[in-house]
């Protein structure tokens, strides 16, 4: 039995301490906000945050988060009060097929939560593993800039 | 009652034709029950609850799903963000009238959709005001509808349209007149995506999300050569390992039934299979170029596609000629949702869930497979985690099915990204030789020969299992023989914007080599155009600089007759800059090319250090007529671009002894977002009927990047993906 907090909750799971943690998530816990494109921390699809930092979860064992806080796409923040970065995501309708933007947001609001006014060069670094194939890269930046702006408050 | 508009015109016409009886085709009834009117394909109005737009096309990212909403509302008048979404699932009420069958491809879901969805929403609309008079005893033509509530300002009465469900379903209308442009109020306006929220908290059901009570997942081990079939397998390890629940043969090779996809991984990884590698064992991709060349040189396998002047004669005689031979290679879509598809067949029925571009092609194949009619298949459509043409085949579905039927239980197949980069329906690789004769300071001739494979010969079967779903097996089977002898020479899938090149050369000549390796290949987006623009887009620069002229120059002396093609290309001269110098280091290269109706021209700025090219700015420009939703024309613009310049830069699929040698994210790599560049969008306004958007922004890119090359090193970059390395 493996033991974590997950999205704020208490969760125990009975599988192979080997087990990558995105598939305990999608398979196991049904939670599949959280998505799978590579296998390899290739594309970023995967990414959760483990005690508020950007993890891919598709080549992390489930073991290693034994005792830790895992936060998926689904508890980023309340359904009724959206994270900066989601109202900003709709605000400027960032997402195409939208696969890849859970991973996407989960990066953004990592990189939000460690630097509040980040640069272009920050977004560049944070943001680079993260894949996008259909192309939204140009909204995603410009999406980070303006989530900066909404979680200082301002105009929504 | 006087008639309509439409009905009049359509009499008119009818009349002409001997035929005055149409006229009474263009009766609306009220359908549905007292709780859910229902009159159309696109609208479901339920006595309490959110109205539902039923979006009849593939919502992959394109936006469709907010542009139908829009074009229902704007006749409806309802608010768009009331809307609830529901994806038609495998229906012929939603075939596509550009093919005859159930399919969201070839950028056709505006044009498509532009005048039913319209009609739906006004015939909804003006069923429900009738509904109103006749309740209120007033007429319909004093009745107003707003903000889904039916008003009769007279009186001061009002119902919301919940409210005329039930006397909705029994009354009878004339066909309504549509609004006309002047009096739009939601069409035109940048309004947000419909899908965003649930594309950003989670919530959205992509294929590999749908959650069937008992499912299993598979994966299966497929033959590492495309076509090559199983010869023995060894399971024993597989088997026996934990959660593995079944293992299976297939035609599709073996498949591990388990728990969760991580243990039919584990166990697939397990497999000991031996496999005939079927006829491509000995394909290598690297001699393909020469395989091309010398089947360029036999006249015999040549069709000319396009024959204005007298191209031949011209450049025989002409004293300056320019020659020049292009290379693309194969590519994957690489979409970031793995194929999978899930499946339950039982005796009498079988349900599909599946991120699928063609539901009505995905029916056909389950129901061939099952032996069921079609009415007991039924397709559940799922969001789309990224089409780009890899989802119009259905082998993943084809896949569910049988691992379903085989263990009797639900099934969702997921493949990993090396199943999909390996086994994919491949943009066919191609060679373009390009003549052209320069006299008096102009291109006098034009002769461009495409050599490549057909994509339309992989379809047909699909297709016309598509078309013709309820005709018995053999029929299917014989019309596609048929197909397969009539269409692969002539398929314009591999030579589309060569021919259709818009430049006025009074010779200009188009022939086209087919030449067949049996690749499995597929629509890729922009299709055609992926690779031609590629080719006439370098090679009019090619002549502009051979000519001493600029690249803009030339373009508009030789598309003086083309004012859409002429706008778009002012368009991006003017926002770019063209006319003064760039940046120390960069510099400028200018594409303009139509695919799918829409015209778009781009400037991009570049350079080039340590061996790599590097795009800083991309100024778009495009006419796709009427627009629904600039923002998300735009949208569709910027991600064409990146994923044109993604394809232009880095990516290419390579074939060894028949095996695809790229297998994830590392090796066939997509632009990432410190990358990209800064991309600006011009739409240009007209109001004639929509044109595609999902394609055009492609084709430009690899041209407009290889001319800046060229502008910054004179050298001339011919082989995609475009390396500086690349000898000229």
């Amino acid at each position: 039995m493996i033991s974590f907090t997950l999205n704020g909750q208490k969760t125990d799971v009975d599988v192979p301490p080997e087990m990558p943690l995105l598939w305990v998530l999608r398979d196991v816990l049904h939670l599949t906000g959280t998505k799978f494109g590579c296998g390899m921390a290739l594309c970023g699809a995967c990414t959760v945050h483990l005690e508020g930092s950007a993890l891919r979860s598709c080549i992390t064992p489930v073991s290693a988060v034994e005792g830790k806080a895992v936060t998926t796409i689904e508890g980023l923040a309340p359904r009724e009060s959206p994270h900066p970065c989601q109202r900003a995501w709709v605000e400027l309708s960032v997402p195409q097929c939208g696969y890849c933007q859970s991973g996407q947001l989960m990066s953004a609001a990592a990189l939000l939560a460690s630097k509040s006014e980040p640069t272009d060069d920050d977004i560049d670094a944070a943001m680079s593993g993260n894949l996008c194939r259909c192309g939204t890269y140009p909204r995603i930046r410009d999406a980070i800039h303006r989530a900066a702006v909404l979680a200082k408050g301002g105009r929504p | 009652m006087s008639l309509s508009r439409r009905a009049l015109i359509k009499s008119g016409v009818a009349v002409g034709g001997g035929l005055a009886v149409a006229v009474w085709l263009t009766t609306e009834r009220g359908k549905g029950t007292s709780e859910l009117f229902a009159p159309n394909a696109y609208v479901r109005i339920p006595a309490k609850g959110p109205i539902r737009v039923v979006v009849g096309r593939v919502e992959m990212g394109q936006g469709t799903a907010t542009a139908t909403a829009m074009l229902l509302a704007e006749e409806l008048e309802v608010a768009v963000e009331s809307l609830e979404l529901e994806l038609a699932g495998a229906d012929r009420a939603y075939d596509n009238p550009t093919l005859g069958f159930q399919l969201t491809g070839g950028s056709t879901s505006t044009m498509t959709s532009w005048e039913p969805v319209r009609q739906a929403g006004a015939t909804a609309r003006e069923l429900l005001k009738e509904a109103a008079a006749r309740r209120w005893g007033v007429k319909r033509s004093e009745l107003t509808a707003k903000l889904g509530v039916v008003t009769h300002p007279p009186t001061n009465r009002s119902a919301a349209y919940g409210e005329l469900v039930a006397d909705a379903v029994d009354v009878t209308i004339h066909t309504p007149d549509l609004k006309a442009p002047k009096d739009f109020s939601v069409i035109g306006k940048p309004l947000p995506r419909v899908d965003a929220v649930e594309k950003t908290n989670g919530r959205a059901v992509f294929g590999l999300d749908v959650q069937v009570p008992g499912a299993l997942v598979a994966v299966l081990a497929r033959c590492p050569v495309p076509g090559g079939s199983v010869k023995s397998i060894d399971d024993a390890a597989a088997k026996a390992m934990a959660g593995v629940k079944h293992v299976v043969r297939v035609p599709q090779g073996v498949a591990v039934v388990a728990q969760t996809y991580w243990h039919a991984r584990q166990a697939a990884n397990a497999l000991v299979v031996e496999w005939d590698f079927g006829p491509l064992a000995t394909f290598e991709s690297a001699t393909l170029r020469d395989t091309h060349r010398s089947l360029m040189q036999d006249a015999s396998k040549r069709s000319r596609v396009r024959d204005d002047g007298k191209a031949d004669d011209v450049l025989k005689a002409a004293e300056k000629t320019l020659s020049a031979e292009y290379f693309a290679p194969f590519l994957a879509h690489a979409p970031l949702e793995p194929q999978n598809a899930t499946a339950h067949v039982t005796a009498s029925r079988c349900e599909v869930w599946a991120p699928t571009q063609g539901p009505g092609l995905a029916r056909e194949v389950a129901a061939r497979i099952t032996g069921l009619p079609l009415e007991q298949v039924v397709i559940h459509q799922t969001m789309v985690g990224g089409g780009f043409g890899r989802r119009i085949g259905q082998d993943f579905v084809a896949e569910a099915v049988e691992v379903s039927k085989a263990v009797a239980a639900p099934v969702k197949v997921v493949w990993s990204r090396e199943d999909d980069m390996r086994h994919s329906f491949y943009r066919p690789s191609a060679t373009h030789a390009l003549t052209a004769a320069l006299e008096g300071g102009e291109v006098k001739a034009w002769r461009h020969h495409v050599c490549t494979q057909s994509v339309l010969l992989q379809v047909l079967d699909s297709f016309v299992g598509g078309v013709m779903p309820q005709v018995p097996a053999q029929v299917k089977q014989k019309a596609a023989e048929v197909a397969k002898k009539v269409v692969p020479g002539r398929d314009y899938t591999s030579y589309e914007g060569a021919d259709s090149v818009a430049y006025a050369v009074p010779n200009l000549a188009v022939d086209f080599t087919r030449h067949e390796p049996l690749v499995p290949t597929g629509f890729w987006r922009s299709v055609g155009h992926s690779h031609t623009a590629f080719a006439t887009e370098s090679f009019i620069d090619e002549c502009a600089w051979a000519l001493g002229k600029d690249p803009v120059a030339l373009r508009r002396e030789l598309l003086s007759k083309k004012p859409k093609h002429l706008a778009a290309l002012e368009r991006v001269v003017e926002a770019s800059g063209w006319s003064t110098p760039p940046a120390e280091g960069r510099a400028r290269g200018v594409a303009v090319h139509e695919s799918f109706g829409s015209v778009v021209a781009a400037v991009v700025e570049v350079s080039a250090a340590d061996d790599t090219i590097r795009v800083h700015r991309v100024v778009m420009a495009v006419d796709c007529g009427q627009v629904v939703n600039p923002d998300v024309v735009r949208a569709q613009l910027e991600g064409g671009a990146i994923f044109g310049l993604s394809a232009a830069l880095k990516q290419q699929v390579t074939f060894k002894e028949g095996r695809v040698q790229q297998s994830n994210f590392h090796d066939f790599a997509p632009l990432r977002l410190n990358e990209s560049p800064r991309i600006e969008t011009h739409v240009l306004s007209s109001d004639a009927s929509p044109t595609g958007i999902g394609e055009p922004g492609v084709p430009v890119m690899a041209p407009a990047v290889a001319n800046a090359v060229y502008a910054l090193t004179k050298k001339r970059l011919r082989t995609l993906p475009l390396a500086l390395s690349e000898a000229t």
